[in-house]
């Protein structure tokens, strides 16, 4: 535990990045506490998967902090910007769990193969060991028969699982998920949100882009609005997705969100 | 080292860089329009013939391309007169050499790009009434060409390479004029020099020229 | 005429190892040049990255024929000597290092970038992500044109004939010098090259298919 256990897990503090002219964050803050569930919907272009990407520097920003556990991510701390060694990168990263949209499995290794890589060559776990705790969640995802499976024989419901499981053996202390049903057929959906959500009720800080406005409705302590590359709104969920509010751009987002899906 | 470049020489003889360079591409010109014609003839008799015609074009497209293009034309410039009783210069034993070489590669390119024609287009063309003959002409094959555009730019610029064999039965393509200027000038890292530079200009400024083409005819699609 | 043939067999087998030697040297140097060069080019700083781009850019520019020419004449005049064999051995190294190097780009260009993305996410240095995620699957994807590709080093190997080296093409237009029997000794030299060239692309298609992530 960090010296101030009421301070944010996540800090993310006026982040600004721009891919050429186009900015795609403007002074985004946001944070997210210990065991808090945090959702990030919005419009697609609104930049809520940029800012994913940056908490684990998938991307770089141009401007602002963010802190993990009051660690500056991609940053030296002391003097100008100076970008972290790619060794810190990897231990950075290392302490953050990353579930993607497409999956992203290793094609050329097992179910377990994939969970075992970064116990081993980053926790530096033995294969035993690694293997134990790649069952242990397998079992968790309800896939302890697949271990040994290629993702290649897996459907994207399987897959997907086998994603999260991979990020969460890692024990991260944040796992961030990238619009993870998106890529999936709608019958396989549920199977992978009834995963999330158990994790939730174990208590596992989490910050996730969806679509699933249901989903974030019943799981996330938090939800945060985005357009335009910054945040228009955020509450609990009664607050931000209620029939009651006044920001016109959340509004029509609903309402055109409502209208196509149901 | 030591060696002080000296380009005079090659300059006084630069008239058989520059006549060996056209007659390479002169060459391959020539043999990539016989080559398309072959190419495309077994291409369409292929992917609508039976077991046995599709296996001869397949061992015709193998052997070609599993036999070095020097021994291919050997063979047809020394080896085949000896057997028929034909007579031909070693111009055109090259350039008969060079079409079944390019024949056979091309085969492969335009069977695929038959294969790649979306069947709803071939639909289409059933649908409006077009007998099979028609939907060959008019639906199929321009948009096998279509797709296949790049494969045969490709083609062709490894064909104007392969000119340079035609130098060993002493056909004074660009090839055998550097090897000229190197027996009788002595000038050897320069004329090499100098050919290796006319090859690459050549190369890039056909690669440049088809690229546009293939830009055209994708924008007139 | 037959026996003129059988009479010369020992003769062109000597020829034909000696191709096979050519090749064989050819795709083992070409290999280790061509990765090493390849991943300077994919990875390395971006003068080495223009040095590698120009070499390959050049060596594939030019006719293979011109090449060794270059390199067997061009080197004593520059004061390298070196035997003729090691001559066309260093000009079809120079052919072949280009085509590797084109080969494992492309490989390494066919991985998706999620694949990058998602090994850093858990956390693996650069070094790691090229060791366990990014070459265990290029590797699939440039051996079977890799192997398919011997079939040019095989068939570039006939022009040394050209440089008076006893290969296999050079053996039978010394035999046909001796015998007249152009036809048969050409057809029977093009089914020897046909039978090592179509095994190997059989081979390279046959990986191919066991080398999609999907167990049969």
């Amino acid at each position: 535990m960090s010296a101030n256990a009421n301070a944010p897990l996540l800090d993310v503090r006026d982040v600004s990045k721009a891919f050429g002219t186009v900015e795609v964050l403007r002074a985004v803050s946001l944070e997210v506490k210990r065991g808090e569930v945090v959702s990030v919907i919005g419009p697609s272009g609104s930049g809520k998967t940029t800012l994913l990407r940056c908490v684990n520097f998938l991307e770089s920003y141009d401007s602002g902090s963010i802190r993990i556990d009051g660690k500056e991510v991609g940053y030296r701390e002391a003097g100008a910007r100076q970008r972290r060694s790619e060794r810190d990168l990897a231990a950075m990263r290392a302490e953050t769990g990353m579930v993607f949209q497409s999956f992203n499995l290793f094609p050329h290794l097992t179910a377990a193969g994939n969970i075992m890589l970064g116990l081993r060559k980053v926790r530096g776990k033995s294969e035993a060991e690694a293997r134990k705790i790649a069952e242990h969640w397998l079992g968790r995802v309800g896939l302890a028969h697949k271990a040994d499976s290629l993702p290649a024989e897996l459907s994207g419901g399987q897959q997907q699982r086998v994603g999260i499981a991979r990020a969460v053996a890692m024990e991260p202390k944040i796992l961030l998920l990238d619009e993870i049903t998106s890529a999936l057929d709608p019958e396989l959906v549920g199977e992978v949100l009834e995963v999330v959500r158990s994790l939730a009720e174990d208590g596992m800080t989490m910050l996730m882009v969806t679509h699933e406005m249901a989903f974030a409705r019943d799981a996330s302590s938090r939800i945060v609005f985005m357009a335009d590359g910054s945040v228009s709104a955020a509450g609990p969920p009664a607050e931000i997705l209620g029939t009651e509010i006044d920001n016109e751009r959340l509004r029509n987002f609903l309402a055109r969100f409502r209208a196509s899906h149901f | 080292m030591g060696y002080a470049l000296n380009f005079n020489l090659i300059w006084r003889h630069f008239d058989k860089l520059w006549g060996g360079l056209l007659l390479s591409l002169e060459l391959a010109v020539i043999s990539i329009a016989i080559g398309i014609v072959i190419g495309l003839v077994l291409a369409v008799w292929y992917v609508s013939a039976g077991r046995v015609v599709r296996t001869v074009i397949a061992a015709y497209v193998e052997f070609i391309r599993n036999v070095p293009l020097i021994l291919l034309v050997y063979l047809v410039f020394y080896g085949l007169p000896t057997v028929v009783d034909i007579a031909y210069s070693a111009q055109t034993s090259f350039i008969a050499t060079l079409s079944l070489y390019s024949g056979a590669y091309l085969v492969e390119v335009f069977r695929s790009g038959l294969e790649a024609v979306p069947s709803g287009q071939i639909d289409a063309g059933k649908a409006i009434g077009l007998t099979p003959w028609q939907r060959l002409v008019h639906v199929r094959l321009p948009t096998m060409l279509r797709i296949t555009l790049p494969a045969l730019s490709n083609t062709f610029l490894s064909l104007f390479k392969d000119t340079s064999v035609a130098s060993v039965i002493s056909v004074p393509e660009l090839t055998y004029g550097a090897q000229w200027i190197n027996f009788n000038t002595f000038r050897i890292v320069e004329v090499y020099l100098v050919v290796t530079a006319m090859y690459l200009v050549t190369g890039y400024v056909l690669l440049f020229a088809l690229r546009l083409v293939e830009r055209r005819f994708r924008a007139a699609r | 005429m037959l026996g003129q043939i059988l009479y010369a067999l020992p003769f062109l087998a000597q020829g034909f190892a000696l191709t096979l030697w050519v090749s064989l040297l050819v795709v083992v140097l070409s290999l280790i040049a061509g990765v090493l060069m390849g991943v300077g080019l994919i990875y390395g700083p971006a003068p080495l990255r223009w040095a590698v781009r120009i070499f390959s850019d050049t060596i594939r520019g030019i006719p293979i024929l011109v090449l060794i020419f270059f390199v067997y004449y061009g080197l004593p005049a520059v004061g390298v000597h070196l035997q003729s064999f090691w001559a066309a051995v260093l000009a079809l190294t120079l052919f072949k290092t280009a085509q590797v190097v084109e080969y494992l780009r492309g490989a390494v260009a066919s991985i998706p970038k999620g694949q990058s993305e998602a090994a850093m996410a858990i956390g693996l240095t650069f070094r790691q992500r090229l060791a366990y995620v990014i070459f265990p699957q290029a590797f699939r994807r440039f051996l079977p044109p890799w192997i398919n590709g011997v079939t040019d080093a095989v068939k570039g190997s006939a022009l040394v004939s050209l440089l008076g080296i006893t290969d296999l093409m050079q053996a039978i237009n010394q035999v046909i010098g001796r015998t007249y029997e152009a036809m048969p000794l050409y057809i029977l030299g093009a089914l020897v090259y046909f039978a090592v060239n179509y095994a190997l692309s059989l081979a390279s298609r046959r990986l191919e298919r066991r080398f999609s992530f999907i167990r049969e």
